[in-house]
C-alpha cells in the first residue's frame, strides 16, 4: 500500500468525491469537516445535474454546446479549458453517479429522465425529484463510508479547520484544526491538502445557503497567502422564499417544469390569484425574453423580479416585496413526482400549497463564482491535462481548491445544474493530480519538522485563548455584528451595485471588522464552545466581505451577476436601418473597448497587516470560444448580433494580424 | 363564529424553557428566557435571538444554548430536539403553530436516545455507525467511467426515492421505545480507540434502528445493491437486528420525511425469514 496521505477540508460532494477517489487510488485520507459530512449544505441543491445526453443529441447537442452554453451564460469570465474539460466529463460524471445508485427520475421506458433548465435550449438535466443534492451526496457518503470501515478514509466530524501548515519554503504539509466538542486544537499532516468548504453566503446574514457557509475556511487560506479571485461574483437566486432565520431557494427545476413567473398589471391587486385572468396578468419574463422566457440565466431573471419590485412598483404584496412563481396549471401528481420535494418545504415553511396556490418568491444571495484562485494546465486539445499536478492547486503548494470554494467554471455568472458537476467533476479529476503531484515530493508527511507542526498549532491555540480571556470590558456581541454586516453586505453588493454606495459600504465594514476583532463572548469555557467558534468565523468573513465589495468597487461595468446601472450598455433606440446599424457599429465598439479594460479576473491578495485585500488582475484564457456580446433580451439584439458575426468573420480572415 | 383580530391576539412575549445540561454526565437543569414575540418565527431563529441576548428572563447572563443545525430547510438532519415533548426538527418546528397549541411557552429538550454533549447538542455518532452494519452502499467496482448503470423502471424508482431521502435525523430512533440510550463512561487508562471500540461495540448488540433496516431495503432492491443483499439480511438477523423491532409503529409516526419505516421493516421481516430458511436448507 502506498504511503500517500491527503487531508480533505470538507465533505459536500466536491469533498466527499475527492475522498473516494483519492482512497480508490490508495491514498489515505483524513476527511475533516465541521458537520457530519451526510448533513454537508450540497443537500440544499435541489434541480438536478446538467450534461448532453442521447436525446440532446439527436436534436444537435453536444459537449461543446454545454461548454459554449456555460462561457456564454458566465459573460466569458470563465477560463475555457477547466469548462471544457468539464462539459466533456459530464456525460461520463451522471453515469457514475447512476452506477452509485442516486435513484434518478426515469422515463416510462427506464432512462435517466431530463428536464431544462436556465440558459440554454436543451433538456440536459437530470435529476432525482426536487431533492437531487442531496441525493447525489447520499451516494458518495455511502462510498466514503464503505471506504472509512475498509481503513482507508479517516473522518473527523465535528472539526473546524483553522489553517493550512505551511513549511520554511511555504508549502503546505497539512492542516490544523481544532475538535469542535472537546476543543482540542491539533495538527493533521499530510502530503497534500485539499478545501473543498463552499460558498461565503453567511457574508450576507440570510441567503439560501446552510449555517455553515460562513466562507471562514477559504478566507484562512487566504489569510494564509493563498489568492482570492472573483470574489464580486455573488450569484443571487432569483427564487427564494423570504424567512428570518433564512431564505429557502425554491429551484429554478419550478420553471423547468414549467412554473410561471408573474405580478398583477395593477399594482397590489388585491383579488386572489386565480381569480385574475390572463390579461390582467404580466408575465413579464415572458414579454421580455420570448426565446428563453421564465429561463433565462439567473442574473437576469433576478434583475427583472427586482426590477418589477422596486421600480415598476408591481410587488404582488405592498409590505413585502415578491411575484408569483406559478404551478398551479401542471397537474399534481406530475408535480409530486418531479418536485415533490420543494413543494413540501413551501408546504411547510408557508403553510400553503403551491399546487393551487402560486408561490410568492423573491431573490435571494445564494452561490459564490468567485473563491480560491487555482491553477491549471491546457492540454493540446484545449482542455485540461489529466494528472498534471498543478491542476486546482492554489498558489500555496500543496494547498488545492475544488468545488464551490474555488472560483472557476462559472465566471460571472453560474447556470443552474452546472455546480454539482463542477463540484463531484473537480473531486474527480483531481485525485490523479495530487496523487502525481506527492509522487514529485522529495519529503513526506512522516518526515516534517515537528517545529513547523507545533509551530502552526500554539499560534491557533494563542488566537483562540486569546478570544477567550481578551477584551474583557468591550460589549461587542459576535451575533449582532454579523446581523450589521449581512444588512451592509446585502444593501450595497447584491442585485443592483453602486459606486457610492459600495464606497459607503467598505467604509462601514472596515469599522465594524476593527469591532469584530474586540468582540467579548458570553461562553469562555472550554467545551462545546459554539461562542467562540462562531465569533473566530465571524472574524473571518471579513477578509471576504472586503474583496467582494473592493472587486465590486473597481468593476466599472455590467457582467454577468454584477450589475452598475451607470455602466449599463444601452438598447439600440434608432428606427432608421441606417442609423440604428450605426448604433449596433458603436454598440459593438463600446463592448471591445470594455472587454479589454474589462475581461479579466480580479485577484485579491490579503494583507495582513493593513487587513486590507491588494487587487491585480489575470487575464482569461477565452482560446477556445472568443468572447461575444450576450444579448439575452436586449433591444436591438438581431442588429448587434449581426454586427459582430461580421467582424469575427472579419478577424478569422485575418489570423495572422489577429496574433501579431 | 366570532372572526378574532389576529393582531390583537399576538402575544408580547415569548416563554421558551430550555434543559440545559454543561457536559457529558453532568446534571441537567432548567432555563427560562424571554423573546420578543414577531411573527412568522421557527425554533431556530428563537435559539438565534436567545444567542445574541444571552441573558435568561430574569436578566442573569447565560452562555449561548448550544445546539445543532445546517439547511434550516428540513433536509439535512441536523436539528433534531424534542420540542414541546415532541422529536422534530427545529428548522421546521414554526413559533406560531407551537403557540396555538401551547400559549404560555415553548419547552425545548434535547433527544432522549443519545449522550449528552452539551445542551441541546447530542451524539449521534450511532446513527451513522448503523448504516456501515447494514451495508448501506451499492458495492460498485471501482469509480472510473464504465458507462450508465441498469436501466430502471419508473415504478422501482418510485418506490426507492421515497426511502433514500432519510437524513439520519434520528426521529424515528428517538421515538422507538426498542432503542435505548447507550451511554458509556470512558475508563481512566483506557486510549481514545480503545474507548471507540468499546463503544462500537456496544452499539453493534444493540437495537440497530429503523432507519437503518430502511436504508438496508433500499439497497436490496437496487440492482448493483442486491449483489450484497444476503450480508444485509445476516447483519438484520444478528444481535440488534429486526427482531429487536416491537412493532410500536412510532418511527413511521414522527418521521419528518414520510418515510414508510413499518413497510420497509414488514419487508425486512418477510426477507429474513426466508432468508434463515434457505440458509438453514444449505447446511
Amino acid at each position: 500500500m502506498s504511503n500517500q496521505r491527503v487531508v480533505v477540508v470538507g465533505g459536500g460532494l466536491a469533498g466527499l468525491a475527492s475522498a473516494m477517489k483519492l482512497a480508490e487510488l490508495g491514498v489515505a485520507v483524513d476527511l475533516i469537516s465541521l458537520t457530519p459530512v451526510k448533513r454537508s449544505h450540497s443537500v440544499c441543491a435541489q434541480g438536478g445535474i446538467n450534461s448532453c445526453n442521447d436525446q440532446t443529441r439527436q436534436l444537435g447537442d453536444n459537449e461543446w454546446k454545454h461548454f459554449d452554453d456555460t462561457v456564454y451564460g458566465g459573460d466569458f469570465l470563465n477560463h475555457q479549458p477547466p469548462v471544457k474539460e468539464m462539459a466533456y466529463w459530464a456525460p461520463k460524471v451522471i453515469e457514475l453517479m447512476d452506477r452509485l445508485g442516486v435513484p434518478f427520475n426515469r422515463t416510462g421506458e427506464g432512462f435517466l429522465d431530463r428536464r431544462r433548465f436556465g440558459g440554454t435550449l436543451y433538456k440536459r438535466t437530470a435529476f432525482a425529484g426536487a431533492t437531487t443534492g442531496q441525493q447525489l451526496l447520499y451516494a458518495l457518503d455511502e462510498q466514503v463510508r464503505r471506504r472509512e470501515s475498509e481503513g482507508l478514509i479517516r473522518k473527523f466530524e465535528f472539526w473546524d479547520f483553522l489553517g493550512p501548515i505551511q513549511d520554511e519554503t511555504g508549502r503546505c504539509r497539512g492542516v490544523v484544526a481544532q475538535d469542535m466538542v472537546s476543543m482540542e486544537i491539533r495538527a493533521f499532516p499530510a502530503d497534500a491538502a485539499v478545501v473543498a468548504t463552499g460558498g461565503c453566503g453567511l457574508v450576507y446574514g440570510r441567503s439560501t445557503m446552510s449555517v455553515f457557509c460562513t466562507g471562514s475556511a477559504a478566507s484562512r487560506c487566504f489569510q494564509a497567502g493563498a489568492k482570492y479571485a472573483n470574489g464580486e461574483f455573488i450569484q443571487v437566486h432569483p427564487t427564494a422564499i423570504p424567512g428570518s432565520d433564512k431564505l429557502r431557494l425554491m429551484s429554478e427545476s419550478a420553471r423547468g417544469e414549467g412554473g410561471r413567473v408573474w405580478v398583477p398589471r395593477k399594482p397590489h391587486d388585491s383579488r386572489a390569484p386565480r381569480d385574475i385572468p390572463a390579461s390582467d396578468r404580466y408575465y413579464f419574463l415572458e414579454e421580455r425574453y420570448p426565446e428563453y422566457g421564465n429561463l433565462v440565466p439567473r442574473d437576469i431573471a433576478t434583475r427583472e423580479i427586482f426590477d418589477i419590485c422596486v421600480n415598476d412598483g408591481l410587488s404582488v404584496d405592498s409590505e413585502r416585496m415578491c411575484v408569483y412563481l406559478d404551478l398551479t396549471h401542471i397537474p399534481k401528481a406530475e408535480l409530486d413526482r418531479k418536485l415533490g420535494g420543494i413543494l413540501e418545504i413551501y408546504e411547510k415553511f408557508q403553510g400553503v400549497d403551491p399546487r393551487i396556490e402560486p408561490m410568492r418568491i423573491f431573490p435571494a444571495v445564494h452561490y459564490s463564482m468567485g473563491g480560491l484562485w487555482a491553477d491549471y494546465v491546457k492540454s493540446a486539445d484545449g482542455g485540461l491535462e489529466a494528472g498534471a499536478p498543478a491542476n486546482h492547486m492554489t498558489n500555496i503548494e500543496g494547498l488545492y481548491a475544488i468545488g464551490e470554494c474555488d472560483y472557476h467554471y462559472h465566471g460571472a455568472n453560474r447556470l443552474g445544474a452546472n455546480s454539482l458537476l463542477s463540484c463531484i467533476f473537480t473531486g474527480l479529476f483531481t485525485g490523479p493530480s495530487i496523487v502525481n503531484y506527492i509522487d514529485n515530493q522529495s519529503g513526506g508527511h512522516a518526515d516534517i519538522d515537528p517545529a513547523t507542526l507545533s509551530g502552526a498549532v500554539s499560534k491557533q491555540q494563542e488566537r483562540h485563548d486569546s478570544l477567550l480571556t481578551g477584551n474583557p470590558g468591550s460589549d461587542e456581541n459576535p451575533y449582532l455584528i454579523h446581523q450589521e454586516l449581512g444588512d451592509i453586505m446585502t444593501r450595497a453588493a447584491t442585485v443592483v451595485r453602486r459606486n457610492d454606495q459600495l464606497t459607503d459600504a467598505i467604509e462601514k465594514v472596515n469599522e465594524l471588522h476593527d469591532r469584530a476583532m474586540k468582540v467579548n463572548l458570553s461562553d469562555t469555557g472550554s467545551w462545546s464552545n459554539q461562542n467562540v467558534i462562531f465569533a473566530k468565523s465571524l472574524q473571518d468573513m471579513f477578509p471576504i466581505a472586503k474583496s467582494i465589495l473592493g472587486g465590486a468597487l473597481r468593476r466599472d461595468e455590467c457582467r454577468g451577476a454584477h450589475f452598475k446601472p451607470d455602466f449599463e450598455k444601452p438598447s439600440l433606440t434608432a428606427e432608421d436601418p441606417a442609423e440604428r446599424r450605426k448604433q449596433a457599429e458603436e454598440w459593438c465598439d463600446a463592448f471591445e473597448k470594455n472587454n479589454d479594460k474589462y475581461l479579466k479576473s480580479t485577484i485579491a491578495d490579503y494583507d495582513n497587516a493593513s487587513m486590507q485585500p491588494q487587487f491585480s488582475y489575470e487575464d482569461v484564457d477565452t482560446s477556445l470560444q472568443p468572447p461575444r456580446p450576450r444579448l439575452y433580451g436586449l433591444v436591438g439584439a438581431d442588429i448587434i448580433e449581426e454586427v459582430w458575426k461580421e467582424r469575427a468573420e472579419a478577424k478569422k480572415q485575418q489570423p495572422q494580424m489577429a496574433s501579431s | 363564529m366570532i372572526a378574532l383580530d389576529p393582531a390583537a391576539n399576538r402575544p408580547q412575549f415569548i416563554n421558551v424553557r430550555v434543559k440545559r445540561q454543561d457536559g457529558p454526565g453532568q446534571e441537567p437543569y432548567w432555563q427560562l428566557f424571554k423573546i420578543d414575540y414577531e411573527p412568522e418565527l421557527n425554533v431556530i431563529s428563537i435559539l438565534q435571538r436567545i444567542a445574541a441576548l444571552g441573558q435568561t428572563s430574569d436578566g442573569k447572563k447565560v452562555p449561548p444554548v448550544v445546539w445543532d443545525c445546517g439547511c434550516l430547510e428540513e433536509v439535512c438532519g441536523s436539528c433534531t430536539m424534542q420540542i414541546n415533548g415532541r422529536v422534530r426538527q427545529s428548522c421546521s418546528a414554526l413559533v406560531d403553530q407551537l403557540l396555538k397549541d401551547n400559549a404560555d411557552e415553548i419547552v425545548l429538550e434535547p433527544m432522549s436516545k443519545f449522550p449528552v454533549l452539551r445542551d441541546l447538542l447530542v451524539d449521534r455518532r450511532r446513527l451513522f455507525k448503523a448504516l456501515e452494519k447494514v451495508k448501506a452502499w451499492v458495492p460498485v467496482d471501482s469509480y472510473y467511467n464504465m458507462g450508465p448503470g441498469e436501466r430502471q423502471l419508473r415504478a422501482a424508482q418510485e418506490q426507492n426515492y421515497p426511502l433514500s431521502q432519510c437524513m439520519s435525523c434520528g426521529c424515528c430512533v428517538d421515538a422507538c421505545p426498542q432503542y435505548n440510550k447507550i451511554e458509556l463512561e470512558r475508563k481512566k487508562d483506557e486510549t481514545d480507540e480503545e474507548f471507540r471500540k468499546r463503544e462500537e461495540k456496544a452499539w453493534d448488540t444493540a437495537f440497530v434502528g429503523p432507519h437503518a433496516i430502511s436504508q438496508a431495503m433500499l439497497f436490496n432492491n437496487h440492482p448493483t445493491g442486491k449483489s450484497i443483499a444476503g450480508e444485509r439480511l445476516d447483519a438484520l438477523i444478528a444481535p440488534g437486528g429486526i427482531q429487536a423491532c416491537g412493532n410500536a409503529q412510532n418511527c413511521v409516526a414522527v418521521c419528518p420525511k414520510e418515510i414508510p419505516l413499518t413497510t420497509s421493516i414488514a419487508r425486512a421481516g418477510r426477507a429474513t425469514t426466508i432468508h434463515t430458511i434457505k440458509k438453514w436448507f444449505e447446511k
